[in-house]
């Protein structure tokens, strides 16, 4: 089967663009937190349908010390020498650094300086993609089915605070593991993305003359970047959002993961849709209730929709 | 009263057996357990029958019904008893977009809040709303009654055609071409006959009624910026 | 006091000659004025009528010494396809491979309507409802019936949709990709009106997007709804406009869709703004190699089939699509001329109305002499429906005749044997657009590093 890529060589333009499931869990009651992988992880599973070209997920969990910095890595070639990576960073930098590795994705914690430890990693392993840092996130993403993603990164035995995931059916753009979502918009930040903007490729020709630096084609990486941006330039993460509800046009309902819950909003018109339910024990949130069904307490929770042009915040985002 | 395990039958199950119900048959009343909010449960019924979903439901329940009443027992989804032609769907939660989306007739009653475009292109329904509605609601309406006992988000009504609209609470804004009307006495009827209808209580006098300017009806360039 | 003038000799100094603008030209220019003293947007009906790379600019190869041709008349040339075998209990099953698009009751007579039925039925193909719903003659007259699923939803009911034989999910347009329908209060009466729960005489404006579904991934569910309604037996098509349809064909497979039908910018519409004609959308033939391509890709080439429509006018044309890779085409313009639409009969007609036979295009007025586009009763009286429909089956026996001569020509017994490697062009435009070489050379441009 030949690769979607090939669309540009057919001449078509690749723009971007997805259309999805988002799904997004935050335990209030922190005996729930050695369970958040098996609650979570049916969710994702349950978005299959609206998303089955790659999925992925960001966890928090295990917090590092201050002055530690946690990287979620990526590589796209098998062969990549993850066990050198540690051993390598700590000699250059002097410097503690600890790797595990999960599947084609690894975390790195070290207490080098974080630019530093950035800068190193593109010097000397520049097939290695960083795809998410901060004290607390993970982030883990793949093509192929929910469930398959799932498997591969051991989700279900997870353990965690709170955690949003996604499932991708690209419309514009290449299904690969760049492609694929949540995508980091800073420390501890990340954000996944239902819907399809139609002001993108304007937008991150604007971004790249900021210097944000893109991966892909797609959409909600613009949107990222826009975020990443804005959180640079000193804006809260509320400040952030609502400037996007000025500069991002078209249809989207934007999930972000911060270091203590999530934050949800959807454009002015509001149809790409999201349902959002409420416990004692935890808050969760998706495009479709079917993936909060199987939570224990779904069905006497308290059950809204977020409303358009509106941003919600939960923990202490 | 039979009952359907949907996590047993699935989906298709379901509907196979309430699809397959003949016309004066003698059991009446159906019980669907374990909907778990998936879509297109109990949708293109057409027989007089009462079906009862303990839980939430997903996209489109009850989509194009005829006949049936579908009572829910939780949220509903994306465009419920879209399309109804005739019967009653009654949601004791709330509904997501698009309740009563497009629906020709029936009653469709919303015992909690819905979400935006509720009766949207509506062609003919009378939907009852508990709560309050959101943005967009009774978006280019054509026909049938869309009462409010709570509060209207923005754009209520926008390029309404003939629906008539009862509002009890707050509308947030008027969309283009629609209009506050007088309450008129056969107002107040049609209303208390819906609300009784809707087995819901609320005093009509308390309710305004909203519906066409009919300024938009045949094009005027001066109104362009309505379009 | 005299002044002496001179004696001057007359000469007549070079001139240069009054020059028109390419630019303003007349046709602009007399929109500009129209515009200027009306205050209304030009509306009309039809597809684009631009010229543009188009299937005149391919030529098949044929048969010689490397390939061996099929006689004429005795040897079989098959011509039938089934549309639906992927998901459908009930895959429709046609003889030719050409199909009637959807046309509403309302943008046309109910004569017209059934005329499209029985031509259709005739020639062992379908005809396709359109906004409004489905009419009484319509079903009667058509063996095969497929029965459109629009964003306004008029007329829609779950009788009529058991009673088609397909369901065709209408996500966009070719002559207005990403636009809503318009139907103007002159075609408005009493029983258009009563079919779309509406008063007489108003515009009656139809929705870009459907009510209660935004996007492929809701369209999964949705195409889900339709098939748990209709036990799972009726084909379900998804027609799109020809804007980006690599993407989009791949979506429709991805949403569920049975059959994508794409339809190009020269497809037709009943009524909508000359802008949108003109302007939005890709030619039919640029958008047929990036949707098989797509298919192909998803493995769903054959599986999931692909219906092309916008300018087809000929077996010639039917042949080159098809070799493309479509598994089938549609028509509309074609299939309303067949009937008597634009007739030179009417010619005075016509020049009342202030234009000619040919060139008429404002449907949505109502007036058409041949009563085709009109719900004005006298008018529409003019089309005898049974005539008509023989004309129509005519007219399709004749292209699937043209079609058949071209593959047999070509050494196929199927039509659907065609292959672009049958086909050369006969501008860079074009062997650039359908991605076969330039007429006597092995030169596809985009292809190969040129």
């Amino acid at each position: 089967m030949r690769c979607w890529r090939d669309a540009s060589i057919l001449g078509m333009h690749a723009g971007g663009m997805t259309m999805c499931g988002i799904v997004g869990l935050y335990l209030k009651d922190p005996t729930l937190q050695a369970s958040l992988g098996e609650l979570f992880a049916p969710m994702l599973i349950e978005m299959t349908d609206r998303g089955p070209d790659s999925a992925g997920f960001a966890i928090y969990r295990d917090p590092v010390s201050e002055h530690q910095t946690k990287f979620t890595l990526a590589s796209d070639d098998p062969d990549t020498d993850w066990k050198a990576l540690d051993t390598d960073l700590a000699r250059a930098l002097i410097c503690q650094a600890r790797l595990d590795i999960q599947g084609d994705h690894a975390v790195l914690v070290t207490d080098a300086d974080a630019f530093a430890a950035q800068a190193w990693l593109a010097e000397s392993r520049p097939r290695i993609r960083v795809v998410g840092s901060g004290r607390s996130i993970e982030i883990f993403k793949q093509t192929g089915l929910p469930k398959d993603v799932v498997e591969q990164f051991k989700l279900t035995s997870a353990h965690g605070s709170h955690a949003i995931g996604h499932t991708r059916m690209a419309t514009e753009s290449a299904v690969t593991t760049a492609g694929s979502h949540p995508f980091a918009t800073g420390l501890d930040l990340c954000l996944v993305h239902n819907g399809s903007l139609s002001n993108h490729n304007h937008l991150r020709r604007k971004l790249e003359r900021d210097g944000i630096v893109f991966q892909t084609e797609n959409d909600t990486e613009v949107a990222a970047g826009f975020m990443t941006l804005n959180l640079r330039r000193g804006l809260s993460l509320h400040a952030a959002l609502e400037a996007g509800l000025v500069e991002l046009d078209g249809f989207y309902t934007f999930c972000v993961g911060t270091a203590n819950g999530f934050a949800v909003v959807r454009d002015p018109f509001g149809c790409k849709h999201a349902v959002l339910a409420e416990t004692g024990e935890w808050v969760a949130m998706a495009t479709e209730y079917r993936a909060i069904a199987h939570l224990p307490g779904a069905d006497t929770a308290r059950i809204w929709e977020p409303e358009p042009h509106k941003i919600y915040t939960w923990g202490s985002a | 009263m039979p009952k359907l395990d949907l996590k047993e039958l699935g989906v298709r199950g379901v509907n196979s057996a309430l699809h397959g119900i003949p016309n004066g048959a003698n059991e009446p009343d159906w019980l669907i357990t374990n909907p778990m909010g998936q879509h297109a449960i109990a949708c293109g019924l057409d027989a007089p029958i009462e079906v009862t979903i303990n839980g939430h439901v997903g996209f489109y329940c009850g989509g194009m019904n005829q006949q049936a009443g579908i009572t829910i027992h939780g949220h509903a989804g994306v465009g419920i008893a879209e399309n109804m032609m005739s019967g009653q769907v009654r949601v004791m939660g709330s509904a997501s977009d698009s309740a009563g989306a497009t629906a020709h007739g029936g009653l469709l009653v919303i015992e909690g809040d819905a979400s935006s475009r509720c009766g949207i292109s509506m062609k003919g329904v009378d939907i009852v709303v508990g709560g309050s509605v959101g943005h967009m609601s009774g978006f280019m309406a054509q026909s049938g009654h869309l009462v409010v006992c709570g509060d209207a988000s923005d754009a209520l009504g926008d390029s309404i055609y003939e629906a008539i609209m009862f509002v009890r609470g707050k509308v947030a804004s008027l969309g283009a071409d629609c209009v506050e009307k007088e309450m008129r006495p056969e107002h107040l009827a049609k209303l208390a006959e819906l609300l009784n209808a809707a087995n819901i209580d609320a005093d009509p006098g308390n309710f305004r009624r909203y519906g066409s300017a009919r300024t938009l009806y045949n094009f005027d360039i001066d109104n362009a910026d309505a379009y | 006091m005299a002044v002496e003038t001179p004696v001057t000799q007359t000469v007549t100094l070079p001139a240069t000659l009054p020059r028109r603008s390419a630019t303003f030209d007349d046709y602009t220019l007399s929109e500009i004025r129209r515009a200027a003293a009306t205050g209304i947007y030009d509306i009309r009906g039809g597809g684009a009528k631009r010229k543009m790379p188009h299937f005149d600019d391919l030529l098949f190869l044929g048969a010689s010494m490397s390939r061996y041709p099929l006689e004429g008349y005795r040897e079989r040339c098959d011509t039938n396809v089934v549309l639906g075998s992927q998901n459908a209990k009930k895959p429709i099953e046609l003889d030719i491979p050409i199909t009637i698009a959807g046309m509403s009751f309302g943008a046309l007579s109910a004569q017209a309507k059934e005329a499209l039925g029985r031509g259709a039925t005739i020639a062992g193909t379908s005809t396709t409802t359109g906004d409004g719903g489905m009419t009484a003659e319509e079903r009667g007259q058509s063996k095969t019936l497929v029965y459109q699923y629009l964003p306004s939803r008029y007329g829609m009911n779950p009788n009529d949709l058991r009673q088609a034989d397909a369901i065709e999910v209408v996500v966009g347009q070719g002559a207005k990709p990403g636009g809503g329908g318009m139907l103007l209060g002159q075609k408005i009466s009493d029983r258009v009106a009563e079919m779309r729960n509406l008063p007489k005489g108003i515009d009656q404006r139809s929705a870009c997007r459907h009510p209660d579904w935004t996007g492929p991934d809701d369209l999964a569910i949705k195409i889900r709804e339709l098939r748990e309604i209709t036990n799972w037996e009726k084909p379900i098509f998804v027609k799109i406009s020809g804007t980006r349809p690599f993407y989009d064909t791949a979506l429709c497979v991805k949403a569920g869709a049975d059959v994508v039908v794409l339809d190009g910018m020269q497809g037709g519409t009943a009524a909508t703004q000359e802008i949108f004609i003109e302007h939005v959308g890709q030619p039919t033939l640029a958008c047929i190699r990036p949707a098989v391509d797509a298919l192909q890709d998803l493995g769903m080439h054959r599986k999931v089939q692909l219906i092309i429509s916008g300018g087809i006018r000929n077996g010639a044309d039917v042949a080159k699509a098809l070799a493309l890779g479509a598994d089938a085409v549609s028509i509309g313009t074609a299939a309303l001329v067949a009937l008597g639409d634009n007739d030179p009969k009417f010619e005075e007609e016509f020049n009342q109305l202030g234009t000619t036979a040919g060139a008429y295009d404002d449907w949505h007025e109502g007036r058409d002499p041949a009563g085709i586009s009109t719900q004005d009763a006298e008018l529409a009286k003019r089309l005898d429906p049974i005539a008509a429909g023989r004309r129509l089956a005519n007219y399709l026996k004749v292209v699937t005749l043209e079609a058949q001569t071209i593959a047999r020509a070509c050494g196929k017994s199927h039509v659907n044997n065609l292959e672009p490697e049958d086909l050369v062009a006969l501008t860079v435009e074009a062997a650039a657009m359908a991605k076969v070489p330039l007429a006597g050379t092995d030169w596809i441009p985009g292809r190969s590093g040129y």
